[in-house]
C-alpha cells in the first residue's frame, strides 16, 4: 500500500513519544487527587469536577452490587478515593452465570480474533494511559515514573498474550506417535470458567498479568479485584467494555475478600481458580474449598506475592496459560 | 505352583461345532499354564531394595477374584513404615538419582523395559491371577503397554529441557503414588516410569487386592540393579494411603481412583508444596450416528464397556444411539453380546474374566438392581458362570433416561446403559450431562461430523470409530472431576517436573 511519506516528527501517533515521559504533566502536578474527584470547587471560576461511580462488571454491564453495600476506598495516605461495591455471594452467582453463559461462543472465535480482541484491549488502554497511571499512583502510592511503568507493562502484558492466541496450542499440543493403525493429537481446550483473586498490591498490572492468560485461551474469568486498591480493575473494566470482549468474558467483583473468596471457591460451576494472588495464611482452607468440583487450582508463590516482581520476565508465560487449559486427545484409525 | 481348576461349567465340545449343524458350537478349554510361576507366600515391604515385614508385622490376604483362593499374604504398613519408605526415597532422590545425568537415568528405565519384555508371562499370568482380567486381555494390552511406557518414558530422562521451550526442568522430589486395581501393572508403568524419567524417586502403593505383579516388578528394579530407594513399594489399607499423602516429605501426589478418594486426597493436600495428579471416575458417552459402519461400532461398543469386565475408568458405559438405527444395532449388540465368553480368565478364549473383589460385585449388583427398580428394561445372555469366585454377566440397559443411577453413576463394571437421540445437538447435551469428562467415543462416515463433536466433548480422550485405545505417547486425562493432570505422552512428563527456572 502506497502511503505518503511524512517526516516522523510531524506524524501524528497513538503511542506518546518517549521524551514526554520526562516532561511533567498536568497528572504530576497533583500527586494525592489526581482525578479531581474530590473537594468541590475552590472559587467561582473553577468547574465542579464530575465524580465517577464505581460499579462491578458482570456480563458486559456495570451493575451495582446486588446488596446496596459499598465500601471506603483510601489512597496510600489514609485519604479517601471513592466508595466502591461491596459484592456478594449473589454478585458472584451472577457473573458465573454469565460467564458460563459466554463460554463457548468465546472459546468459538477463532484464535486469531481472540488475538486481535486482546490486542484490541492494549489500544483502548494505552489511549487511556494517562488516567490508568493517576489511579495507580493513588491506589498503590507509588510515583509517577514507577505508576507510568506499571501501567506500560501492563498494556505491553496484552500485547504480549495476544500474540499467543493463534501459537500457543501448537507449543502445548502435539501430534503423538502411536503404535498402531491411528491418528493421535491433542489439542489444548480452555477449561471453562476460571476464578481469578487478583493480586492485591499490584492493582492493576497483577491483575493483567493472571487474566490475560486465562482468557487468551479461550476461558471466562470472574475476578475479585484487589480489595484495598480495586479502582484500576474497574477502570479496566470499562476499557474491555469497549474492546470488543464479548459481555460476560469477563467479570469484575469488587469487595472483601473474606466474604467472596469461599464463594467463588467452592462455587460448583467454576473450573478453576487462580489463587496466585491470595495471602498465604488463607490459601489451605480455600482451596479445601475447592476440591468439592475437582477445581484446578493454581497456588500463590512460595512466601506469597511479598516482593514478586510483576515488571519481570518471568510474570508472563504460555506456562500459565497452561494452568487453565485441558488436554484433549483425539483418536482415529488409519485405513481405507 | 498349583492352582486348582475349577471345572467348565459345561463339558467342551470336542465336534468343533464341524459337520454337526445341531451340536452347539463349543471351545475346548484352553487354559494358560502356571506351572512356571512362582508366588511367594508372603511378600514383604520393598524398601532400599529389599523386603522386609512391616513393623510391627502384620500381614493380609491376597486372593485370586476367580477362584477365591488364597494366592499370598503381603505385608501390611504401618505409619513407621511409610516414614521408613519416604526417607529411603528422600536419600535415594537427593543423594543420587536427581543428580544422576538424564543419560544414566535413561539407560537404567530401558533396562526396566527389556527385562519386563523378557518376563512379559510371567506378568501377565500372575497379573491374571490376581486381578481376574482376561489372560488375552493381560498378555496383548496390560504387560506391552506396561514395557512400552518404561521404553517410552526412558528417552525423555535425558532430553526434558527440549520438551518445555525456554524452561530447565527439574524433578520434584518425592512422589506418593497411589493406584487402583483395574490395571494393576499398567498403572504402575503409568506412575513410576514418567516419575523416575524426571529425577524423581517414587513411593508405590498398589490397591490390596492387586499386589502381586508390583512386588513381582520390585524384583525386576532389583534385576536393573536401580540404586536403592528409588522405588519403594507398600502396601496397606487406604489410610495408609493418606499418612503417604500427608507425609511432609512427599513433594508430589499421584492418585488414580475413585472421585470420591480423589477429593480426600486433594483436601489432604490443600495448602502444601505438593503438586497434584488425579486421574479419577468416567462415565463415558459412545455416540452412534446412523452412518456409522453399524459392524465396527458394534465391536466398538463391546470392546468399550466388556473390556476388563468394564472395571475400567474410561469405559463407554452410556451408548447413545441414533434412533434411526436404534433397532438394527440393539439387535446386533444383543448377538454379540450373546457370543461373549465369560468365565476362567486363565482360559485363553475368555473375554470377560471375574471381577476384581467381592465388595465389587456387591456393588455392581446394587446399581444394576438400581436399574431395573427405576424402570430400566435388562438384558442379559443367557451364559453360565462358574460356581466359585466373582462373576458378572455381561449385561445392558435399554429404556434408559437421563436421571437413572445407571446412567448418572460409575459402575465399575460389565454394565451399559443404552439411551438415544434425535441429532447432534442432543447427543452432545446429553453426553455432557455429567460431572465426569474422562473420555468419550464417535461413530461416524462423515469427517465434519467427527470433529464437530470431538471439539463439543468435555472429556479428556475422544476415540472416534474406535474405543479404549491406549499408547505411551498419548494423553490420558480428565475434564471436570475426572480429575487434573495427564499421563502418558510429552504431557505426562509435566506431572513431574518444576518449571521454574529459565533456560
Amino acid at each position: 500500500m502506497a502511503v505518503p511519506r511524512r517526516s516522523t516528527a510531524r506524524r501524528p501517533t497513538a503511542t506518546r513519544p518517549r521524551a514526554r515521559q520526562t516532561r511533567p504533566t498536568v497528572l504530576d502536578t497533583r500527586p494525592a487527587a489526581p482525578l479531581a474527584i474530590r473537594g468541590g470547587a475552590a472559587s467561582a471560576e473553577e468547574r465542579l469536577g464530575v465524580r465517577k461511580t464505581y460499579k462491578l462488571f458482570i456480563g458486559g454491564a456495570f451493575p451495582r452490587t446486588e446488596s446496596g453495600r459499598a465500601y471506603v476506598v483510601r489512597d496510600a495516605q489514609g485519604a479517601m478515593l471513592a466508595n466502591a461495591c461491596r459484592g456478594t455471594r449473589k454478585d458472584i452467582r451472577d457473573a458465573v452465570r454469565v460467564a458460563r453463559k459466554a463460554q463457548p461462543e468465546w472459546a468459538a472465535k477463532t484464535a486469531s480474533n481472540r488475538s486481535q480482541i486482546l490486542y484490541r484491549i492494549a489500544e483502548m488502554m494505552e489511549g487511556r494511559r494517562d488516567q490508568f497511571v493517576a489511579e495507580v499512583r493513588a491506589a498503590e502510592g507509588v510515583g509517577p515514573q514507577r505508576a507510568r511503568r506499571l501501567v506500560d507493562a501492563a498494556i505491553d502484558r496484552w500485547v504480549w498474550y495476544a500474540g499467543w492466541a493463534d501459537k500457543f496450542p501448537q507449543i502445548l499440543g502435539n501430534v503423538n506417535p502411536v503404535s498402531g493403525s491411528y491418528f493421535n493429537f491433542s489439542i489444548p481446550e480452555p477449561t471453562g470458567v476460571v476464578g481469578i483473586v487478583a493480586a492485591e498490591e499490584s492493582s492493576l498490572l497483577g491483575l493483567v498479568s493472571r487474566l490475560a492468560p486465562v482468557i487468551v485461551s479461550g476461558n471466562t474469568a470472574v475476578v475479585l479485584a484487589s480489595e484495598s486498591r480495586p479502582l484500576p480493575a474497574i477502570t479496566l473494566a470499562e476499557v474491555i467494555a469497549t474492546s470488543d470482549v464479548p459481555g460476560g468474558v469477563v467479570n469484575i467483583i469488587t469487595g472483601l475478600r473474606r466474604e467472596l473468596v469461599p464463594h467463588l471457591a467452592a462455587h460448583m460451576d467454576v473450573n478453576a481458580l487462580d489463587g496466585f494472588g491470595l495471602d498465604p495464611t488463607t490459601v489451605a482452607a480455600v482451596e479445601e474449598a475447592a476440591t468439592d468440583n475437582v477445581k484446578r487450582f493454581v497456588r500463590p508463590p512460595t512466601g506469597g506475592l511479598n516482593g514478586y516482581d510483576w515488571l519481570s520476565a518471568a510474570a508472563q508465560s504460555p506456562y500459565v496459560i497452561g494452568e487453565f487449559i485441558e488436554i484433549k486427545t483425539v483418536w482415529h484409525p488409519i485405513g481405507a | 505352583m498349583a492352582l486348582t481348576r475349577k471345572p467348565e461349567a459345561k463339558p467342551a465340545a470336542a465336534s468343533w461345532g464341524m459337520g454337526a449343524r445341531d451340536v452347539p458350537w463349543e471351545y475346548a478349554a484352553a487354559p494358560e499354564s502356571t506351572d512356571h510361576i512362582r508366588i511367594e507366600r508372603e511378600y514383604g515391604l520393598f524398601i532400599d531394595n529389599q523386603f522386609a515385614p512391616a513393623r510391627p508385622k502384620a500381614t493380609f490376604e491376597v486372593i485370586n477374584p476367580a477362584t477365591e483362593e488364597v494366592l499370598s499374604r503381603v505385608a501390611r504398613a504401618s505409619k513407621a513404615d511409610v516414614n521408613r519408605a519416604v526417607s529411603a526415597a528422600r536419600r535415594a532422590h537427593d543423594t543420587v538419582w536427581s543428580r544422576m545425568p538424564g543419560s544414566e537415568r535413561a539407560k537404567y528405565l530401558y533396562r526396566i523395559a527389556r527385562i519386563m519384555q523378557e518376563r512379559s508371562r510371567e506378568f501377565a499370568v500372575v497379573e491374571t491371577m490376581n486381578s481376574g482380567k482376561p489372560i488375552k486381555e493381560s498378555r496383548d494390552v496390560d504387560v506391552p503397554l506396561a514395557a512400552a511406557h518404561f521404553f517410552y518414558y526412558a528417552g525423555w530422562a535425558d532430553k526434558l529441557e527440549y520438551a518445555f521451550p525456554n524452561r530447565r526442568p527439574t524433578s520434584l522430589g518425592v512422589a506418593a503414588q497411589i493406584i487402583p486395581w483395574n490395571f494393576p501393572l499398567l498403572m504402575l508403568a503409568w506412575k513410576i516410569a514418567p516419575a523416575l524419567a524426571c529425577g524423581n524417586t517414587v513411593i508405590l502403593k498398589p490397591a490390596s487386592t492387586t499386589p502381586l505383579t508390583a512386588y513381582l516388578f520390585a524384583d525386576v528394579v532389583r534385576q536393573a540393579e536401580l540404586p536403592p530407594g528409588v522405588v519403594n513399594i507398600i502396601t496397606g489399607p487406604g489410610e495408609i494411603g493418606m499418612e503417604l499423602v500427608r507425609h511432609p516429605q512427599v513433594d508430589k501426589v499421584a492418585f488414580t481412583g475413585s472421585t470420591a478418594v480423589g477429593k480426600l486426597i486433594a483436601r489432604a493436600v490443600a495448602g502444601t508444596h505438593k503438586k497434584v495428579t488425579l486421574e479419577l471416575g468416567g462415565k463415558a458417552a459412545n455416540i452412534v450416528f446412523d452412518d456409522a459402519p453399524l459392524d465396527q461400532a458394534i465391536e466398538g461398543i463391546i470392546n468399550g464397556i466388556y473390556f476388563n469386565q468394564g472395571e475400567v475408568c474410561c469405559a463407554g458405559s452410556r451408548l447413545f444411539v441414533q434412533e434411526s438405527v436404534y433397532e438394527p444395532l440393539l439387535d446386533k449388540l444383543k448377538d454379540r453380546l450373546s457370543t461373549l465368553r465369560v468365565g476362567d480368565p486363565l482360559d485363553k478364549n475368555t473375554d470377560v474374566g471375574a471381577i476384581n473383589s467381592a465388595g465389587q460385585l456387591a456393588k455392581i449388583a446394587e446399581l444394576v438392581d438400581s436399574g431395573i427398580a427405576e424402570g430400566a428394561e435388562i438384558f442379559q445372555p443367557d451364559c453360565v458362570l462358574p460356581d466359585k469366585g466373582f462373576f458378572f454377566r455381561p449385561t445392558l440397559f435399554t429404556g434408559v433416561s437421563q436421571s437413572h443411577r445407571i446412567a448418572q453413576e460409575e459402575i465399575f463394571g460389565p454394565v451399559l446403559s443404552v439411551l438415544t437421540f434425535r441429532t447432534p445437538e442432543e447427543a452432545v447435551e446429553k453426553a455432557n450431562n455429567t460431572p465426569y469428562g474422562l473420555s468419550a467415543g464417535v461413530w461416524t462416515e462423515k469427517g465434519s461430523r467427527i470433529f464437530k463433536m470431538v471439539s463439543a466433548m468435555k472429556a479428556g480422550v475422544v476415540w472416534a470409530n474406535t474405543f479404549n485405545r491406549f499408547d505411551p505417547t498419548s494423553p490420558f486425562g480428565g475434564y471436570k472431576e475426572s480429575g487434573y493432570g495427564r499421563e502418558g505422552g510429552l504431557h505426562g512428563l509435566a506431572a513431574y517436573t518444576r518449571l521454574d527456572g529459565a533456560a
